[in-house]
């Protein structure tokens, strides 16, 4: 059947170019770049978690939030109270009036460990508390929001609140957060130094596997039935609605997916970085969050790194090159982006890249006709040709 | 408020939008497997009867009963669940899906979060899909983009797509809306053949078809019922012929 064929060569081509995506990620930026860049690429890596998700609640389930940086700092403060903690040891603390914990709380004249930095004593608490925590105030908002059907702009403009708020709140709260400075002086991870150039290269590692595996994660969600009713709901919610879903429950889910990506995004980013600080999560680094997805294409998760990766290495890029006006570059990049690619890289590449992809197999499988061929050619030219008439029928995938 | 045999038992049913009576202590019954349709001038509130029933409007008073369930206060979800099922005025299906994948997010299972992604379109789910796209007319396309669809073409599907859902109760709101002479006679044939083991609600204004279809006919006016009865006592009704069939 036409569709199955559709199907396969649909996730064929997926599958191709998440493995493409792997080889550049696992091998040739190792290869290319010290391990000061390559650092840089694992921090990068870092918001590509936030960008999938955003392809998933934005992209496929129609939501635009403008407040995922929440949900990436919950996870990044998570990980960091767990490292500052073990950095903070009696021994290392004894110059302080209350030795044993983070320096923060000393200068605030703090002289116990909050309540709720107990669980963070504990890794397997704290790993637990990378994803529940983002999905459980995820859940909190979005339960709220969607039951009561606000959604589109209202709902943008409420994750907007809600990063703002966040931010005031942690600046705010300095004995209990580390406030403005943020989290920093973190060292071991369960006595292993995270600093050195060998942890760093295998912390890129662990995060290229992770944002792998979330990525394929994500496909698998989108060719499964909900992933076809996210995109049923974006084009006709009311019909989803009267054909017996409770269209709330699909929404709330994938922002809490979104956010639990998010989570694990801001842990790798504390561990690569080696601190964690309110500038991370607010509403700028919110918004830019929004447009790495923008780039790199709202439907599409791999083009979704990309898009991260070029976003931040043009920041990179042009904050050394251009220091006085690396902003006004970066402007020009996304406006010129949205205005002349609405679906951004993956819309290019479909666009431009696969026709011309699909050309060139077809020219190499059935050689041109004019060609005089041997009568014992024939049978195998003409098996060739119908191939090539069945790739012929697949329509564009939705981007690699 | 009593139990009774019908299907639907709608009594004292009211809603106001900003002091504008849309529908005024209005009572209707529907039997079992009968295919009653409503019709009535523009602006009558026959569009918001149906949205009463499915729950698109909530009501201000009275009471909707499906066999003998009270629907009022219940999510919409919910009320298809029941056995439910009602198609918009214009075709409302998901034009980038193929008419295939149309009907299967249509079956009804599969409809919560985790069951949506542990649901496989086994055999029993294309098998069905392949039975109701050959009772609309649509085996040909199931490959097709549903949005590629003629207007008729996309009107059967949304009735198929009811279908998939073995509803108790069909609302259909103008099915043959815009419609060739030739489609409106094979809905017709189509809403014969499916009105069976249900009862189904059509609107419509074209008389024709009307008394084609019609087991009992409803005539709204200014969100009351002005007459019910067969299509012949209908038409002979003097209120009915004052206000909206004409002299």
């Amino acid at each position: 059947m036409n569709l199955n064929i559709f199907q396969s060569w649909n996730t064929r081509y997926q599958l191709i170019s998440l493995a493409v995506l792997g080889v550049i990620l696992m091998v040739a930026l190792p290869l290319c770049l010290d391990i000061f860049r390559l650092n840089m690429v694992g921090k990068y890596l870092t918001y590509a978690f936030v960008a999938i998700g955003l392809v998933m609640v934005w992209g496929y389930g129609g939501v635009l939030s403008l407040g995922q940086g929440v949900f990436f700092g919950l996870g990044g403060y998570a990980m960091a109270m767990y490292l500052k903690l073990e950095a903070s040891d009696p021994e290392s603390t004894a110059i302080q009036s209350t030795p044993g914990i983070p320096d923060f709380m000393d200068w605030n004249q703090l002289t116990e460990l909050p309540t709720f930095w107990l669980p963070f004593n504990s890794l397997p608490l704290t790993l637990i508390a990378v994803i529940v925590v983002p999905t459980l105030l995820a859940w909190m908002i979005s339960f709220a929001m969607f039951k009561r059907r606000v959604g589109g702009v209202y709902f943008a403009i409420i994750t907007q609140a809600v990063a703002l708020i966040l931010t005031v709140l942690i600046i705010g709260q300095q004995g209990y957060t580390g406030g403005v400075n943020g989290i920093t002086d973190l060292k071991t991870l369960h006595g292993w130094d995270t600093r050195t150039d060998s942890a760093k290269l295998i912390l890129y590692y662990l995060c290229v596997v992770l944002l792998l595996a979330s990525i394929l994660l994500c496909r698998w969600i989108q060719t499964s039935k909900l992933g076809t009713l996210l995109l049923a709901m974006r084009d006709k919610e009311e019909r989803i609605r009267f054909s017996g879903y409770d269209v709330s429950s699909f929404k709330i889910f994938t922002f809490c997916l979104a956010a639990a990506l998010s989570g694990i995004g801001g842990a790798m980013f504390t561990l690569q970085v080696g601190f964690m600080s309110p500038s991370f999560i607010g509403i700028v680094p919110s918004i830019e969050m929004v447009i790495y997805a923008a780039v790199g294409g709202r439907l599409s998760l791999v083009g979704a790194v990309y898009g991260t990766l070029l976003v931040n290495s043009g920041k990179t890029l042009f904050s050394e090159t251009f220091p006085d006006i690396w902003l006004f570059l970066m402007a020009a990049l996304f406006i010129g982006v949205t205005m002349a690619f609405p679906m951004g890289l993956a819309g290019l590449w479909d666009k431009y890249v696969t026709p011309c992809w699909k050309r060139w197999l077809q020219a190499r499988r059935a050689p041109a006709p004019q060609v005089k061929a041997a009568p014992g050619a024939q049978a195998e030219v003409s098996r060739k040709v119908n191939v090539s008439s069945i790739h012929e029928e697949i329509p564009a995938g939705l981007g690699a | 408020m009593s139990n009774t045999d019908f299907t639907l038992a709608i009594e004292d049913l009211s809603v106001s939008f900003d002091g504008f009576k849309a529908i005024d202590a209005l009572t209707l019954y529907v039997d079992k497997n009968e295919l009653r349709v409503i019709i009535g001038p523009n602006g009558a509130g026959k569009t918001t009867l149906l949205d009463l029933i499915c729950g698109k409007t909530r009501a201000s008073g009275g009471s909707i009963k499906f066999k003998n369930t009270e629907l009022l206060g219940m999510a919409e979800y919910r009320r298809v669940r029941l056995g439910i099922g009602r198609k918009f005025q214009t075709p409302s299906i998901y034009e980038n899906l193929s008419v295939f994948k149309n009907l299967e997010v249509s079956f009804p299972r599969g409809r919560s979060v985790f069951g949506a992604l542990a649901f496989e379109c086994d055999q029993s789910v294309s098998a069905r899909i392949r039975e109701v796209a050959e009772e609309i007319g649509l085996e040909d396309k199931l490959d097709t983009e549903a949005g590629l669809l003629s207007h008729g073409q996309k009107q059967w599907l949304e009735i198929g797509m009811l279908l998939m859902q073995n509803p108790e109760l069909l609302m259909l709101d103008e099915p043959i809306a815009g419609m060739s002479a030739k489609e409106r006679e094979l809905t017709a044939e189509l809403l014969e053949r499916i009105c069976k083991n249900r009862s189904v609600i059509v609107i419509e204004h074209d008389m024709d078809f009307v008394k084609r279809i019609a087991h009992k006919v409803t005539v709204m006016h200014q969100g009351k019922i002005l007459a019910e009865g067969s299509m012949e006592q209908v038409q002979n009704h003097p209120k009915v012929i004052d206000v909206y069939l004409g002299h």
